[in-house]
């Protein structure tokens, strides 16, 4: 409760300013400017030297043909990151759609519902050090839950040991010589999607309590007192206003998980793939085999950084021009997915005033 | 202080001896039954009991911090959402406890309105600030959400203003027309109670008049409840005026009685600038 009365008396007795020259503040004022300004001048530089020599690097080995075939062993001259960016996109676009609903819901639970008894007190402490956990563990997690999925199902499973089914899959498809939906789902793209929807969880859901946090406690004050429930209020009030900040967070986890090598090489993505997931590496193809979009999930498949991370590894000098022209794909997509979450973030942010 | 309900000028049931009679006899809209309320171990409110009458205007004042805010919340339950609160005692509105177990809160919550000191829009349009409560009430009809809006805000006094922008920004508004917006929002969901929370305190004197008068002519058809730090406010508004201090309600009376004779000497100490 404030008073809102202040009364600005014009202070007539003020000294008047006698020096106007430099004095001692002056100086540390000046210097501290210019550390900043030299700190962000350092970041900017690295990063231009990196783009350059990265660009210069690819320049030549850059074009549609690069963009639109597959890899090659052999050929530099023929290796394509098709595979690579249809298995990112496939990758991102599951973890996007596992992640965020999941880690928006976790963030409204604990910062909405959950009341402070030990127990939430306990989850609270242990995202911030899951956040800090190393991919590679995710990996190995991954890899026993995702791929292996406990060693449940299989000849060998313990389902046909002690039930004598023996469960392989669902939605045979004669199209593919194979299931649709394979169990376990072994080496597959929603394997990754969900090792990688596990390791940016903690990021999404703290970044949307931050955000959920930021949002004046008047606005749910004034929902409720006009008769809102809790989830109304949430819904059409809290939820819109918190959306800037939570893709904020968004754009990090993804731009974080698009990265991300260590945890799918550990699940057994492979490096030179000749395919697409699901064999739709064009549109037409989705039109003749609509039954791909299930099973492309399902299948084996390949990242860009996995690719590049191959194609550096590779004996001949041609691949690292190769792999840098990979290095500017990834970048040019990172840019272009993170530009679509600051353009939403944009057009939510516009009502926004207090 | 000894006896509150007994300080209490006309507005209980039996009459006080020293002559001021209410002046016309009023039915009661909200009863507060010997209230205690208390954050974890703080007590806020101790034992306050008094009666708020229909279609008139009761002023809350005191120093900060003496519990009216508290105590006007408690009105319509918007302390339920702090946690670790505690209370005894009975609300009644018009003869029913708010607090049984029965009472459905967000039901109560449109039966009494409550305006915030700052004033709050939502980052949304005029229309649909004010078209917000009855939405989340279920009304779809666009034609009746129209009509709400337009009625709601004429009786806010703000049509005029904003007749021509209603899908304009509500952020646009300058303080006071927010602030009459707010008030316009919680007149959509047909309130009989509307409680406010030193509404005019954030707003320079032009909009703080535009405000008194608007609730002296809502006063006809709603049940207002004011907390104010401005004594000439509450002179100049209120029928009736309660005086706490300390989460203690000291002395409830007619306006002109409290300001003109008080009974109290802390009331006359309060009202005559000697603290506070």
């Amino acid at each position: 409760m404030t008073d809102e009365n202040p009364s600005p008396v014009p202070e007539a007795s003020m000294p008047v300013v006698k020096r106007l020259g430099r004095e001692s503040g002056k100086a540390e004022s000046w210097l501290f400017a210019w550390t900043c300004r030299g700190a962000i001048w350092f970041s900017v530089a690295i990063l231009g030297v990196l783009l350059i020599s990265v660009t210069k690097n690819a320049v030549g080995w850059l074009d549609w043909q690069f963009l639109s075939s597959f890899d090659s062993s052999r050929f530099p001259a023929k290796a394509g990151m098709l595979s690579g960016i249809l298995g990112t996109c496939w990758v991102i676009a599951l973890t996007i759609l596992f992640a965020v609903p999941i880690g928006v819901a976790a963030a409204i639970y604990l910062e909405e519902y959950a009341t402070d008894n030990l127990l939430n007190r306990f989850i609270r402490l242990n995202l911030a050090n899951l956040a800090g956990v190393p991919s590679i563990v995710y990996g190995i997690l991954g890899l026993t839950v995702f791929v292996r999925m406990f060693g449940l199902f299989g000849p060998q499973g313990w389902i046909h040991e002690f039930t004598g089914w023996n469960l392989e899959g669902f939605f045979w498809s004669e199209h593919y010589g194979q299931y649709l939906i394979p169990l376990p789902f072994g080496r597959v793209v929603i394997s990754g999607a969900l090792t990688l929807s596990l390791l940016i969880l903690p990021v999404i859901i703290i970044a949307s309590q931050e955000a959920l946090r930021a949002i004046p406690p008047s606005l749910r004050h004034a929902s409720l007192a006009l008769g809102a429930t809790k989830w109304q209020t949430i819904r059409f009030q809290i939820l819109p206003a918190a959306v800037p900040g939570i893709m904020t967070g968004v754009i990090l986890a993804i731009s974080r998980a698009i990265g991300e090598t260590a945890p799918l090489v550990m699940l057994g993505a492979m490096s030179f793939v000749f395919f697409a997931p699901g064999n739709l590496d064009s549109l037409s193809a989705v039109a003749e085999h609509p039954e791909g979009l299930i099973k492309a999930p399902f299948d084996t498949f390949t990242v860009m950084p996995i690719q590049i991370f191959n194609w550096v590894r590779q004996p001949k000098e041609e691949f690292k021009y190769i792999a840098a022209a990979g290095i500017v794909v990834l970048l040019a997509i990172l840019l272009l997915l993170n530009g679509l979450a600051i353009l939403i973030r944009n057009r939510y942010s516009k009502h926004m005033r207090w | 202080m000894a006896n509150t309900a007994a300080s209490f000028s006309g507005l209980v049931k039996r009459s006080t001896e020293g002559g001021e009679a209410l002046k016309e006899p009023r039915k009661t809209m909200i009863e507060s039954k010997s209230l205690c309320f208390y954050y974890g171990q703080n007590q806020a409110l101790f034992d306050i009991s008094l009666v708020i009458p229909e279609r008139s205007v009761t002023a809350f004042i005191g120093p900060s911090g003496c519990g009216k805010s508290t105590f006007l919340r408690t009105l319509n339950r918007m302390n339920d959402i702090i946690e670790g609160v505690r209370r005894s005692g009975e609300i009644l509105l018009e003869g029913q406890d708010i607090n049984a177990p029965e009472v459905d809160v967000v039901a109560l919550r449109k039966r009494v309105g409550m305006v915030f000191q700052k004033s709050t829009p939502f980052p949304k349009s005029i229309f649909d600030n004010v078209a917000y409560g009855p939405r989340i009430g279920g009304l779809r009809d666009r034609e009746k959400l129209a009509h709400i809006v337009e009625s709601s805000l004429k009786r806010a006094a703000l049509w005029k203003e904003v007749q021509h922008r209603l899908h304009d920004s509500a952020m646009a508004l300058s303080g006071g027309q927010q602030q009459r917006l707010c008030i316009a929002r919680a007149l959509a969901t047909d309130p009989e109670v509307l409680l406010m929370d030193e509404p005019a305190s954030a707003l320079d004197p032009a909009s703080t008049a535009r405000i008194e008068d608007l609730i002296f002519e809502l006063k006809e058809k709603y049940t207002i409840v004011i907390v104010t730090h401005n004594m000439q406010q509450a002179a100049r508004v209120s029928d009736f005026t309660a005086f706490f201090l300390k989460g203690i309600l000291i002395e409830i009376g007619d306006t002109e009685q409290i300001f003109t004779n008080p009974r109290e000497k802390q009331t006359q100490d309060y009202i005559t600038g000697r603290f506070g």
